[in-house]
């Protein structure tokens, strides 16, 4: 299934912009998300606390993600 | 106050009188319905402490302030700066390099002479931060850096006080209200339960690096203090459970709902530079060599072991002598540096090679010294 992710803060620099749109199978979850970004965009990894929104809440590894879903990349901000 | 102002009484007690000069700079409070003089007094007889007298802690003191809250601390170690007038709206070109905790003070004793304001120009730290954040009702997080970011939220979870959360960087805001007493008895959740561990040293840019859009922190700070006068007044509940993120470009918004997901107690407050891997501003527990010290310690050929944390290429195109050690690797390399005599840590200009020098620290080395100026600042 295709699946559309918006990206907020340096994320998405990481993700190379506000949208990204990516594959994944059937019956995939948040933990095979988390996996195949950080493949992609190992920059990621760099962040160590990433937040996954699915649909305005937050997601944790083990919900498994349906076509049309909304997904947020949330990273830290430290600015003040 | 002047002592000739009549006293009208309020439903909630004699502490809670309002002089005639209250009554008329309050009198768009008391005619909001759901606010009211009895949402007013309580405003009167609470505290909030403001973390941070920058983009967010000027917006937040300069409302918390108008709107009549009855103590307000500011912690900030920091002078006014010329790049800071650009977004932190309480100084002005005559308080550069003032302390920013005693001229913010200065700046909202004049806005509201009914309150009592207290400035503590100091970083705030694990030694001092129970005894500060202890004293007041709602603490509002303006920092700048992520040791601060949980210090703060763990001080608050130890004292149970509600934490009006704010970050800002380049166009993006978050606002989030943790530690909320909820209708369940529990405290609602907390900075850990969003991001549980820091990010790599470097890895998020601070708007130093990375600039920010003035009037960002204004609608950001004047966000916390909204959450910060709900707390107090009790005219709604607080933005608690859910993160607000708003991009200030493009007016998108977001509303996240988030749960404890965080277990580990959190019972007493961490070394949080060792933590994150980078100093809190102004604190710094590193030995810094001048490059002069330095020059003459090379001219003498005395036995000195020297690490360049900059990534090989940059060591091969031009070095002091030394191993090379990249930053990234530096805790799994860390074996290859003696503990045993001083050794010089450098990079290009002084910045990388802290952040190693932080993370040897952490891992028990006592030996070490930072080259002030990097590669940079040689003579």
């Amino acid at each position: 299934m295709k699946i559309n992710v918006l990206a907020f803060g340096i994320a998405r620099e990481i993700l190379g912009g506000p949208q990204r749109q990516i594959t994944l199978p059937e019956g995939a979850t948040v933990a095979d998300l988390r996996r195949l970004l950080e493949t992609e965009a190992p920059g990621l990894k760099r962040l160590r606390s990433w937040a996954v929104a699915v649909n305005s809440e937050y997601a944790e590894n083990a919900l498994a993600l349906q076509p049309g879903d909304e997904i947020a990349v949330i990273p830290p901000v430290s600015g003040g | 106050m002047s002592t000739t102002d009549t006293k009208i009484n309020t439903s909630v007690g004699q502490a809670d009188f309002f002089s005639l000069s209250e009554q008329k700079r309050y009198a768009r409070h008391f005619a909001l319905p759901g606010f009211g003089q009895e949402g007013q007094a309580r405003l009167k007889s609470g505290s909030a402490l403001v973390i941070g007298a920058g983009g967010l802690g000027c917006p937040a003191l300069l409302y918390l302030a108008a709107a009549g809250v009855g103590r307000i601390g500011i912690v900030d170690g920091d002078r006014v700066e010329e790049s800071n007038l650009q977004r932190q709206v309480l100084f002005t070109t005559g308080d550069l390099g003032k302390p920013k905790a005693e001229a913010a003070k200065c700046r909202i004793e004049a806005l509201n002479p009914h309150i009592q304001v207290e400035a503590f120009d100091r970083v705030l730290n694990s030694e001092n931060a129970l005894d500060l954040i202890r004293d007041y009702d709602v603490i509002v997080d303006g920092s700048d850096n992520f040791p601060t970011r949980y210090l703060v939220n763990d001080a608050c979870v130890i004292l149970e006080k509600n934490l009006v959360y704010g970050a800002i960087s380049a166009f993006e805001g978050q606002v989030a209200v943790f530690n909320w007493l909820m209708e369940t008895g529990e405290r609602s959740p907390n900075y850990r339960d969003l991001f549980p561990e820091p990010p790599e040293p470097g890895a998020v840019q601070n708007c130093e690096e990375g600039g920010v859009l003035g009037v960002l922190p204004g609608i950001i700070g004047s966000m916390q203090a909204n959450e910060a006068l709900k707390i107090l007044s009790g005219y709604e509940a607080p933005l608690h459970s859910r993160l607000f993120i708003m991009d200030a470009a493009t007016l998108r918004t977001m509303t996240l709902k988030f749960k404890k997901q965080y277990f580990d107690p959190i019972e007493k407050l961490i070394d949080y530079e060792g933590f994150c891997g980078v100093p809190l501003p102004g604190s710094d527990k590193i030995t810094q060599m001048a490059p002069e010290t330095f020059k003459s310690l090379m001219n003498a050929e005395a036995a000195c072991f020297l690490v360049d944390v900059r990534e090989p290429e940059e060591h091969d195109q031009g070095n002091l002598g030394g191993i090379n050690i990249p930053l990234g690797v530096i805790r799994e390399q860390a074996h290859l540096i003696p503990s045993d005599q001083p050794v010089v840590v450098y990079c290009q200009s002084g910045r990388r090679s802290r952040h190693a020098i932080l993370q040897l620290q952490g891992m028990g080395f006592k030996n070490l010294l930072n080259l002030s100026g990097g590669m940079d600042g040689q003579l």
